[in-house]
């Protein structure tokens, strides 16, 4: 299964990005294979309209199964995650990635 | 060429401001009905997110429409998937998601690229009801409101449509004045891009100022002629004075601040009737106005 996190950087002990559509980066672990991947989604800050959709389908395009970010997507995100089949889990916005994790883990995040 | 107004063409007002509540409004609806005394004259209220002109110019409705906006609706039968619309739009209002397009109306800007530039024209424009305009009639005045539906989030496409009306339906020898949003955003641009006189009204604090020195850089922007009407003077300080002297900025009026206004407004009431002091000021603008020299 991928796991995707909203983060400030690109490393296990980064900051998580409590933002959605306008995360820094996305990080993708596979807990399967052990694997972790990231992308840089910087760009999105010049983007006046559309961040929300456009993440989501970067996740998509990612393969993500499950997304675990801060705030929560909007409306036009939540749209597209839905359709995409991710499950989505918020309140982590304050935590390391590698904490997050472990929240997920222990089902202590909440399903958005 | 240069034509002058008394005659011809007559000028395009947009009433703005960088601040909300700075009394636009009040300025847009006293300046019509003085217009009003001795010709016809054209009120639009563009402020379509919330409309409040029509509050007080009391007419009789003699028309109604409802506006549209196009957006792409995709046909899933005749789409091969290339994902040409989702690269064409730079709104991110269509988006490719596997074997689906998934359109987003609340960010489509009715450009058209994803649709005419589809290959297999799987994307056709359909109408979608955005709001309603309506148009009012007293004496010499006539009154266009349009106000966007609840749940609407782009006021631009409705203000566009609504001048683009004015302009159809309304002869260049008529004074023509547009109440537009608060603000510096693309609302604001939008209803006042056409216009060929902007009376930006701020009131003498430093708030008023600060709010007032972005809408100032966005005319400048715009390569507007403008100039300020100061509300409720009296209060506050002389830095919005000072700045519009130091820039070069005509200041159109002076409106002084008194209780009175206040009451006349929060009954719907025009003010400048029961007070002499502000229709001098109006009739400075007024005069201003019909000074004007339009480069065609």
């Amino acid at each position: 299964m991928k796991i995707a996190f909203t983060t400030k950087g690109a490393e296990w002990d980064s900051e998580m990005d409590p933002r959605f559509g306008r995360t820094e980066f996305i990080l993708v672990y596979d807990d399967e294979k052990d694997e972790f991947t990231s992308f840089d989604n910087r760009e999105i800050e010049n983007e006046a309209h559309g961040a929300g959709p456009k993440t989501s389908q970067k996740l998509f395009e990612l393969g993500a199964n499950v997304l675990i970010t801060g705030n929560g997507p909007g409306g036009n995100a939540s749209a597209v995650l839905e359709k995409a089949g991710i499950k989505i889990y918020i309140g982590a916005g304050q935590m390391s990635v590698k904490d997050a994790y472990e929240a997920y883990k222990n089902n202590s995040l909440k399903e958005f | 060429m240069i034509i002058n107004l008394r005659g011809y063409k007559k000028m395009k007002i947009a009433i703005a401001s960088g601040k909300g509540g700075t009394g636009k409004t009040t300025l847009s609806t006293n300046l019509t009905a003085l217009f009003a005394e001795t010709e016809n004259v054209v009120l639009t209220d563009l402020d379509v997110e919330e409309p409040n002109s029509g509050l007080f110019i009391n007419g009789i409705l003699i028309k109604e429409d409802i506006m549209y906006k196009m957006i792409p609706n995709w046909n899933e039968s005749t789409c091969s998937l290339c994902g040409a619309c989702q690269k064409n739009c730079n709104f991110h209002a269509v988006i490719q998601l596997g074997p689906q397009i998934l359109v987003f109306p609340e960010l489509c800007h009715s450009c058209y690229a994803c649709s005419e530039l589809c290959p297999t024209d799987s994307l056709p424009m359909i109408k979608q009801r955005m709001g309603q305009l309506k148009q009012f009639k007293k004496d010499k005045i006539t009154f266009v409101e349009s106000r966007l539906d609840v749940g609407q989030e782009q006021a631009v496409p409705l203000i566009g449509q609504t001048i683009e009306y004015i302009e159809k339906n309304f002869p260049s020898d008529i004074v023509r004045i547009f109440d537009s949003p608060p603000g510096t955003s693309c609302p604001v641009i939008e209803a006042t891009k056409d216009a060929n006189f902007i009376i930006l009204v701020t009131e003498p604090t430093p708030f008023g100022l600060h709010d007032m020195k972005l809408a100032v850089e966005t005319m400048k922007e715009l390569k507007k002629d403008f100039g300020v009407v100061v509300n409720r003077y009296g209060i506050g300080n002389d830095e919005v004075i000072d700045y519009c002297k130091e820039n070069n900025i005509p200041i159109l009026a002076k409106i002084p601040n008194t209780r009175k206004v206040a009451e006349l407004y929060s009954k719907g009431e025009l003010v400048y009737t029961e007070l002499p002091e502000v229709k001098l000021e109006l009739q400075k603008i007024k005069n201003y106005i019909l000074n004007l020299k339009i480069n065609n």
